[in-house]
């Protein structure tokens, strides 16, 4: 039996909550050349004196992912990754491509959507693996889409790191590992909140490719690369009032206001969400 | 001799009690609870030898187009050479019913492969590890797929592939391979032409031919569960794979035979 809640404009409302989830979670950036392919993520704390939740998690030597939204989600849909990629090696004495571990993951979350009674997955996930058709970075979502891209955020305030992907992405068509990573972390500081900046704690790191094995970078190792940027803290101030003629043009452009409030930056992520919407329906 | 295992009865229930399912997992929803759990325990019908070598482009593989009924040439038009994918072919001997269950598997394996096409192709050692598995799982079970076979291919770094698996789960490659009778009649004139890994460079795909196509001819000559008539297939990077069926063992002379003795009722 099936039963469906849907609003008048026919799509499920429990996806709705599940896509929103994601926006609650803190913001993760991937990108890709044909060689490599890197996530950087921002870890939040509970409180000043706890832990950081982990945002990255590797699957196997050649393949990883990142989480926005519910981290318990993530865990399941990793073990359930874990153990595909592990019998992929059994059985066939191969490695799970990149894009076969999208899929399996997109079925496996589109099954929630479908019956009652169930909940969909709270969480977004960027997907990196280097496999014999190169490198890959898949966006999964929890109504079951997933989406190969060259550059990718999820996340709070993903729309300011999308834009510098958006601006930069022909630049690090053809960057080497250490390049691609500085864009990356680049674009996550965009994402930042007005008083927050890029610390070796908040930031996680991993990269895949040819002859480098997924590896992760967290505390201590993450220090190397943020001395490579010229600034950790957010700099859309300076950039707006550089280049503000440019970039006034593009109609999804939240560099201007930096005084936005939360609502008002989430509404406008909505709109945007609504567009690529439409885009893939068609 | 009746063949039905059904037909062959059980001790009488009035004397000694119906069969108990309970002993050594028997399993009752098989359809008959009065006979207990059955696993393969012999060959029936039964393949020869596969034999298969690598050149320095590809690889070649061969095997009769016979189906033996214990000693009784049965069927004389089962091919036992199956092509999976776009460069592999696996050869199978041993039972004839049971090769045809791994036919369906391989089929379904390249169905499911197919249906996620992101040009990640299965190619041989994928499709070898694979049998393996099943292989291992079933003799796992005590119920053993009776067959040995011999996978060919390209591997992941493109260069010839040949390894053998059988029913215990034994695997084992070499530039040369021949499952049954063929591994004591066709290896030793088959490793006259590749003797180990090396050589293969200098063995070009008419030499290699030729050479499987000796052996099948004598096979046919020493091998009493064999047929002249056979299938060859060759696999290149340059052709793909080339399906040769109902090929003849040519120029056969059984001048030796009159030699041969020792057998049957003659005085030696």
């Amino acid at each position: 039996m099936r039963s469906r809640r849907r609003n008048t404009n026919l799509s499920l409302i429990k996806v709705e909550y599940a896509l929103e989830a994601i926006k609650q979670g803190s913001a993760v950036v991937g990108l890709t050349t044909k060689t490599h392919a890197v996530l950087v993520a921002l870890k939040r704390n509970a409180e000043e004196l706890g832990s950081y939740q982990k945002k990255i998690i590797k699957v196997d030597e050649h393949l990883g992912i990142a989480l926005a939204g519910l981290a318990p989600d993530a865990r399941v849909l990793s073990n359930y990754l874990r153990e595909q990629a592990l019998n992929q090696k059994m059985v066939f004495n191969r490695p799970l491509s990149t894009e076969k571990a999208s899929i399996l993951l997109a079925d496996k979350a589109q099954k929630n959507t479908q019956s009652y009674g169930g909940r969909p997955y709270g969480v977004g996930l960027l997907i990196i693996g280097y496999d014999e058709t190169g490198a890959h970075l898949f966006e999964f979502q929890p109504s079951g889409s997933s989406l190969e891209y060259v550059g990718a955020a999820i996340g709070a305030r993903s729309q300011a790191g999308r834009t510098y992907l958006e601006r930069t992405f022909e630049e690090y068509a053809n960057a080497t590992k250490e390049e691609l990573i500085v864009h990356g972390l680049n674009a996550l500081r965009d994402t930042l909140a007005q008083d927050k900046e890029l610390t070796k704690l908040n930031t996680s790191i991993a990269v895949v490719g040819k002859d480098t094995e997924f590896t992760l970078y967290d505390d201590d190792d993450v220090q190397q690369w943020l001395d490579r940027l010229d600034s950790v803290a957010n700099n859309r101030r300076g950039a707006a009032a550089g280049n503000d003629d440019d970039d006034d043009e593009d109609e999804n452009n939240d560099e201007g206001d930096e005084k936005k409030d939360d609502a008002a930056a989430s509404a406008e992520e909505e709109g945007v969400k609504d567009e690529d919407k439409m885009e893939t329906d068609e | 001799m009746d063949h039905d295992p059904f037909r062959w009865g059980r001790p009488n229930d009035a004397t000694y009690g119906g069969y108990n399912t309970k002993i050594a997992h028997a399993n009752p929803q098989a359809g008959n609870a009065a006979m207990p759990t059955m696993n393969t325990q012999q060959p029936i019908v039964t393949g020869t030898s596969v034999i298969a070598m690598k050149f320095k482009d590809g690889i070649v593989i061969a095997a009769d187009n016979l189906g033996s009924y214990g000693a009784l040439a049965r069927f004389d038009d089962v091919e036992r050479l199956f092509p999976v994918g776009e460069n592999t072919v696996v050869g199978i001997s041993g039972d004839i019913s049971d090769l045809q269950y791994i036919s369906r598997l391989l089929e379904d394996l390249e169905i499911d492969n197919n249906y996620d096409y992101d040009g990640h192709s299965l190619r041989a050692p994928h499709i070898h590890e694979y049998l393996q598995k099943v292989f291992y799982a079933r003799r796992s079970k005590m119920d053993p797929l009776w067959n040995s076979t011999i996978v060919g291919g390209f591997d992941d770094e493109g260069k010839p592939f040949l390894k053998y698996v059988d029913l215990l789960g034994v695997k084992y490659s070499a530039p040369t391979l021949a499952t049954g009778f063929g591994a004591y009649l066709a290896s030793p004139i088959l490793r006259k032409v590749i003797f180990e890994e090396k050589d293969v460079e200098k063995v070009d795909e008419e030499t290699a031919r030729n050479a499987i196509k000796e052996c099948m001819k004598v096979l046919y000559y020493r091998d009493a569960r064999s047929l002249d008539k056979y299938s060859m297939i060759t696999i290149t990077k340059e052709k793909g794979v080339v399906f040769e069926k109902n090929l003849r063992s040519e120029n056969q002379s059984w001048r030796f035979a009159k030699d041969i003795k020792g057998y049957g009722t003659q005085k030696v």
